[in-house]
Parts: C-alpha cells; sequence; structure tokens
C-alpha cells in the first residue's frame, strides 16, 4: 500500500484513524445493549427506594469505590468471604454503576444485612473504634448533617429518562418516602413504601431519631446491597454467557 | 525520515507564548499532582492524616492525584510538545496564532480548575479518570474541539510535502480522545442549575463503556500521545534520524487498532458477558507487539549513539522512559491474561503496573521534553544545569524502583492472602489481616512517592534558574575516549 497518500492528506489520514479506532469499541459494546443473555433473568431487583438512591449519591460523592469493589467474583474464596458471586442483573438499575477496581477494603456487593445499623453508624464515624487495624477514613460529618433531599422526585425523574422504571407513584411519593423508610415518625405506615420497595430496609439509622441524616441514607443504601435477588429461584446453568 | 528538515529558524514566527505557557504549567500540576499522590499514599499508611475533614479523605483527594498527574501534568505536557513539534515539523505558524492558544492554554486550566475543585467539594460521577460532571464535560469538548482545529489546521497550511510521523500519533490521540469523551460522558443532568446528572448507561453496558473509555485514555492519552513525543524530541535530543520508517508505520496502524479492543480486561471474572472478557484478553496480548515494535523503534534511534547516554542527562531520561514503557507493556499483556488477572485484580499489583508506566514513562519522556525545551522557548544557551539533571534522574529513578517494588510484594502477597485456605478447609486470613499486612509496603510505597517528588523539586529549582538565565560553573561529563571520532567517521 502506498502509505505517502496518508502521509500528505490530514483529512484522509483523520478518517481512516476514525475508522481504524472504531472497530473495536462497535464489537465490543453494540452487541451488549441487543443482546438478550447480557443480563440475566432474575427475580427481586427492584430500582432503589428514594432513600436508597440518596445513600447512593452518597457512596458516589464519598469515592467509596476508590477502596471497596461492588463486584464478587465466581471463585471459591469470594464466594466463601462474601456470597454468592454478582450477576448483571444486580446492577441493572445503576447508573453509573459501582463495581470498583481496587480492594483496600472488603467488597461490599453483598454487605447488606452483614452488620446491625449500629454498628455501620459507629463504623462510619470512626472506623477504627470497631476495626482497629482498619485504614479507612473516617466520616463522622455524615452524622451531622441534615440530608438534602427536596429534589429527591427530580432524581428519580432524571433516571427514569435514562431508563429506569420508575412509576408515577415513585416519583409523587419520594418525598414521603425517604421520612418514612428512614422513620422520622416512627409511628408512619410503611407498608406502601415495602409495597413500592419490596425489601427495603426501614429503621433509624443513625440513632438519631430527630433527624433524617446523610448517615441515615448511606446506611440504608448499604443495608440492601446485594440482598434483592432471591437466589432460591436462580438457575445459573440457564444463563451461562 | 529525519526528526526535521533543517530550516532557517528566522523563516517562521512560530506561536511559542502559548508553549511557554504550557510548559510551566506542566511543571507546576506535575508537582501538586506528586504531592498529592504523596498524602493519599501516606493516608493508606497512616489513616490520621485523613484529618476527620471531608475534603480530605482518601476518597475525595484520589481522584484528584489522578486527574492532577494525568490530565493536568500529562495534558499540558501533551499540548506543549503536540503544538511545539507540529509547527516545527510543518514548518507553519500554529493556525490560529496566539489568540488560538491563549484560548487553549487558558481554557484548558479552567477545566483543571473546575474537576479538582469538584472533587474536593464531592463532585465526581465516579468514573475514574473520567470523573468530572456534566458541565466540566462540555467546556472539555469545547476546548477539545478548537484543540484539533489549531492541529490540524496547521497541518493544513504546512510547507512540508509529508506529515511527519509524531503527528500522526498526536493526531490519533485528539481524535480518539474526543470519540471517547463523547461515548463515555453521556449524560443528563438532574438540573441545568445543579452539578448532579445521571450517565446514561447502566451496569454492565456502563461498566464495558468506562473500561472502553478508561483503558483508552492510558492508550491514547498516555500512550499515542507521549509515543509522538518520543517521536519528535528523540531523534532531536540524539541528532539521528528515527530508527525505521516502516516500523513507524506498522507500529502506529497496529497500534491504535489494537488498543480499542483491550478495555474488558479490566473486568475479568465480573458479570461481562465472557466473550468480551475473552475478546479483551486476546487483543491485550496481541498488543504486546506494536507495544514493543514502538520501543524497538525509539531506543534503536540511538544507533550510532549510544554514547551519548553518558554525556547527556536529557536523553538519558528519554531512554529510560522508552525502557520503563518496554517493560510495562510487556507487564500489561501478562495481567490481562485470565488466570493471572484472577490473582492481580483488586490488589496494589495494579497501582504499581500503572506506576511503572505512569512515572517512568508518561513522566520520563516529559521531563526530558521540558528540559529540551525550556532552554529553546527562552532562548538559554543550556540549561542551568546537567548535574542536576543527572541528580533528578537517579532520585527519580531510586523513586519508582522502591514504588513498583513495594507493590509488586503488597500485590502478590495480599492476591495470595485472599485466597489461602488452612489444613481444615478454612479461609486462612480474615480481610482486616491483610490490610495489616499491607503496612510495611505502603510506607514503602509512600518514600518512594517522596523521592520522584523530591526529585520533581530539583527540576523545578534547575528550570527557575535556567530561565533566569543563569549558569552553573561544573565540570562538563566526561566524553568518552574515541566516541566523537567513531561518529565523526561513521
Amino acid at each position: 500500500m502506498r502509505h505517502e497518500i496518508l502521509e500528505k492528506n490530514v483529512i484522509l489520514l483523520s478518517i481512516c484513524i476514525l475508522i481504524t479506532v472504531s472497530i473495536g469499541g462497535l464489537v465490543q459494546l453494540v452487541p451488549l445493549f441487543a443482546m438478550e443473555q447480557t443480563i440475566e433473568k432474575v427475580d427481586g431487583v427492584r430500582p432503589y427506594s428514594p432513600l436508597e438512591l440518596a445513600g447512593r449519591n452518597i457512596y458516589v460523592r464519598e469515592g467509596c469505590y476508590t477502596c471497596h469493589s461492588q463486584q464478587v467474583r465466581p471463585f471459591r474464596d469470594e464466594v466463601e468471604r462474601y456470597g454468592h458471586y454478582s450477576l448483571a442483573a444486580e446492577s441493572m438499575y445503576d447508573h453509573p454503576f459501582q463495581w470498583g477496581s481496587k480492594r483496600s477494603g472488603p467488597d461490599l456487593a453483598r454487605v447488606g444485612g452483614k452488620y446491625s445499623n449500629e454498628w455501620h453508624a459507629a463504623h462510619l464515624t470512626n472506623p477504627r473504634s470497631v476495626v482497629p487495624e482498619s485504614i479507612m477514613p473516617p466520616y463522622g460529618f455524615l452524622a451531622r448533617r441534615d440530608l438534602n433531599y427536596a429534589d429527591i422526585a427530580d432524581h428519580l425523574r432524571t433516571l427514569r429518562i435514562v431508563g429506569v422504571p420508575y412509576t408515577d407513584e415513585q416519583i409523587a411519593q419520594a418525598g414521603a418516602d425517604v421520612a418514612t423508610q428512614a422513620q422520622a415518625e416512627p409511628t408512619d405506615d410503611t407498608d406502601a413504601l415495602l409495597a413500592r420497595y419490596p425489601k427495603a430496609v426501614v429503621g433509624d439509622f443513625d440513632g438519631d431519631p430527630e433527624r433524617v441524616t446523610e448517615m441515615d441514607a448511606l446506611v440504608a443504601y448499604l443495608q440492601m446491597l446485594g440482598t434483592l435477588v432471591d437466589f432460591t429461584s436462580y438457575k445459573p446453568e440457564l444463563d451461562y454467557r | 525520515m529525519t526528526a526535521a528538515a533543517a530550516v532557517p529558524p528566522a523563516a517562521i514566527a512560530y506561536e511559542d507564548d502559548c508553549i511557554r505557557k504550557f510548559t510551566i504549567a506542566t511543571v507546576f500540576w506535575g508537582v501538586v499532582g506528586f504531592l498529592v499522590g504523596v498524602i493519599i499514599a501516606l493516608q493508606l499508611a497512616f489513616p490520621v492524616l485523613n484529618l476527620d475533614l471531608p475534603w480530605t479523605t482518601f476518597g475525595r483527594l484520589r481522584p484528584v492525584h489522578t486527574s492532577a498527574v494525568i490530565f493536568a501534568f500529562g495534558g499540558n505536557a501533551l499540548f506543549a510538545t503536540s503544538l511545539y513539534c507540529v509547527q516545527r515539523t510543518c514548518r507553519a505558524r500554529l493556525f490560529g496564532g496566539s489568540g488560538m492558544g491563549s484560548f487553549l492554554f487558558w481554557g484548558f486550566q479552567l477545566v483543571i480548575v473546575m474537576a479538582a475543585s469538584g472533587y474536593v467539594l464531592g463532585i465526581t460521577q465516579s468514573k475514574e479518570y473520567a470523573e468530572p460532571e456534566w458541565y466540566v464535560d462540555l467546556w472539555l469538548t469545547v476546548v477539545w474541539v478548537g484543540y484539533l482545529i489549531a492541529f490540524a489546521g496547521t497541518i493544513m497550511k504546512r510547507k512540508e510535502p509529508h506529515i511527519y510521523v509524531a503527528n500522526w500519533f498526536f493526531l490519533a490521540f485528539i481524535l480518539t480522545i474526543a470519540v471517547l469523551h463523547l461515548g463515555n460522558n453521556v449524560s443528563v443532568p438532574v438540573s441545568l442549575f445543579g452539578t448532579k446528572s445521571y450517565i446514561i448507561w447502566a451496569g454492565v453496558q456502563d461498566a464495558m463503556t468506562q473500561w472502553w473509555y478508561g483503558h483508552n485514555a492510558v492508550g491514547f492519552f498516555l500512550t499515542a500521545g507521549f509515543l509522538g513525543m518520543m517521536y519528535y524530541f528523540i531523534p532531536k535530543q540524539a541528532e539521528r534520524p528515527v530508527y525505521s520508517y516502516r516500523l513507524s508505520i506498522v507500529h502506529f496502524w497496529t497500534l491504535i487498532f489494537l488498543y480499542i479492543w483491550a478495555g474488558p480486561h479490566h473486568l475479568h471474572y465480573t458479570a461481562l458477558p465472557d466473550w468480551a472478557q475473552t475478546l479483551g484478553m486476546v487483543f491485550s496480548i496481541m498488543l504486546w507487539m506494536p507495544s514493543w515494535g514502538g520501543m524497538i523503534n525509539g531506543i534503536m534511534t540511538l544507533s550510532g549513539a549510544w554514547d551519548k547516554l553518558r554525556t547527556d542527562p536529557i536523553l538519558r531520561f528519554m531512554v529510560a522512559s522508552v525502557a520503563f514503557y518496554g517493560m510495562s507493556t510487556f507487564e500489561g499483556p501478562m495481567m490481562s491474561i485470565k488466570a493471572v488477572n484472577s490473582l492481580s485484580h483488586y490488589t496494589d499489583w495494579t497501582i504499581g503496573h500503572v506506576h511503572s508506566g505512569a512515572l517512568g514513562w508518561v513522566a520520563f519522556v516529559t521531563f526530558g521534553c521540558v528540559y529540551y525545551l525550556v532552554p529553546r522557548l527562552w532562548n538559554r544557551p543550556r540549561l542551568y544545569s546537567l548535574r542536576f539533571v543527572t541528580y533528578h534522574f537517579w532520585v527519580a529513578t531510586i523513586g519508582i524502583v522502591l514504588y513498583i517494588t513495594a507493590m509488586w510484594i503488597s500485590g502478590i502477597m495480599q492476591g495470595l492472602m485472599w485466597r489461602a485456605y488452612d489444613s481444615y478447609g478454612f479461609l486462612q486470613y480474615s480481610f482486616i489481616e491483610t490490610v495489616e499486612a499491607m503496612h510495611p509496603y505502603y510506607v514503602i510505597r509512600a518514600s518512594g512517592g517522596i523521592l520522584f517528588l523530591l526529585g520533581a523539586l530539583i527540576m523545578v529549582y534547575n528550570l527557575i534558574k535556567t530561565i533566569k538565565g543563569d549558569i552553573r560553573t561544573e565540570t562538563a561529563f566526561e566524553q568518552p575516549v574515541g566516541a566523537a571520532a567513531m561518529r565523526a567517521g561513521e
């Protein structure tokens, strides 16, 4: 081939570069959106409740993903340490994904329900008070800050635009659901919340019933991680991809 | 193909003002990025240094470090060297002139400041190396289009018939980064007056898009662009032509074709479908070939001028950088093999691998180029001190060796501890025991980082004295007997 032609025409060179660098990305990305098998068929995965979503946004804001993965690999040691290996379905409503790339701390994909709310609040406030060798930064300020959820319905609405199937009812009730799940009024009826968000963990997460804090939201998120899928009905052999 | 034809320099008024600014910014952000790196390395060894403040935790400062070194230090270096190289090899003034130069410089600095201040305040979309939120992404797009227009426009009005090989690499870097940036950052803001947005991709598709972007930020920002530097500045400093023109062509097209496929090796054994993982692994291993082809082309450019490594510490920086490039592009394909990756992934081995590339290749070739550029841009006869360049070289090299060996040991050790079983068939170590075992290596790593920072400060002193016009009285490096005669008689 006469490479000279490209060396003398910057437009042609640019077009050839763009074609060359596009092939690999197209081959790997496009089928993921088209293939039905990319995401397994499982029962139980639902969009985040408004409080969990607010907690997830705090997880993102604080860069928790820089030290914690959320992706259990299918190895004997990981399955024994963390639980069932992660499924694609479990992050199908994650914008953005939080799989992480480094485990300076343990994987959190299935941390939900493993520790009490009190443990999480104490650990986040001062990690070394419960794990003396921990190198995690302290996040005590979360318990001192009121959660700002005035615009939480806008967040649900935006997520609906990018594909999360929030219903009109879920969006309309978003603000109230935050307060209910964090038990701002312990007498509030939680049935409607649990119907909208099955398996949602209800509680006063930070130990301060007076207010809904950022600590409430983050702990609510941690407590639901990896708990949604009903693994008794999951058939992995049908899902080999 | 020689680096550049001999042109009377007075004939063209190159736009060098913006290159001087980009060069200063390279050094400034380099020191900032290395300093934040040292701080977060020390935080992992001594967590009390997180200071119990929201703005100074590891989670918020880590993106400051990565963005400062990749995009602020590396990005300014790419602007400086690409715009210097394209004007000289095309014998044309920068398209758009000084107005374009100022726009690119201040526009890019604004990107950096908006991104970094956002991270400290907790504004991030949490996609690694693409953390800035939507408003910064939009502004970067504007600046980047300007960069493409300036670069391609200068090529279009060139007075040389051929486009020089370094410019192919710079062009591929500019174009591909534009594609990656746009593809990975499609998001919907919650409000036009707020900072938060949600990315359009979800879960497994978002993961694949992110690492298609992330690995090619390495492949095109930190590799193709810096190979452009290699192809211009090593021949210039060595005063030798590029080793092989044919190899340059093969190197260029194979490298940019194969790199794009390598992203899924960041997602081995995850919920990403197996076929995509396997494709990522196979292409990553194939990538070894063009990488080493390029390394050979760079190093063999010294054919007939090897003795200069003894007398020219600037060239030593450049050649050592290519050697580090060769080492990390061997290590990378090896770590992309699924069996190896099952051990190395999520551990410090990855961090060590990144730093042998970032410190050894990217930073060293940048230091070499900055030492080349500063005397020329400020019209000084030579650097203030060549001895100081040597001190910088050795302090930084020892720093890198401490850094990467500490990370090899801690990474492999932690990977093995996670999968260790005792004789009863139980997991032998709790997670926290594996964290505790890392402590001595985190201290060694931080000390390596401190040495690297110290080397950069030696450079800062040397460059300030050079710009002021001082010349240090020092004995010249001894010319090896017969070397000059050999070159003369060649």
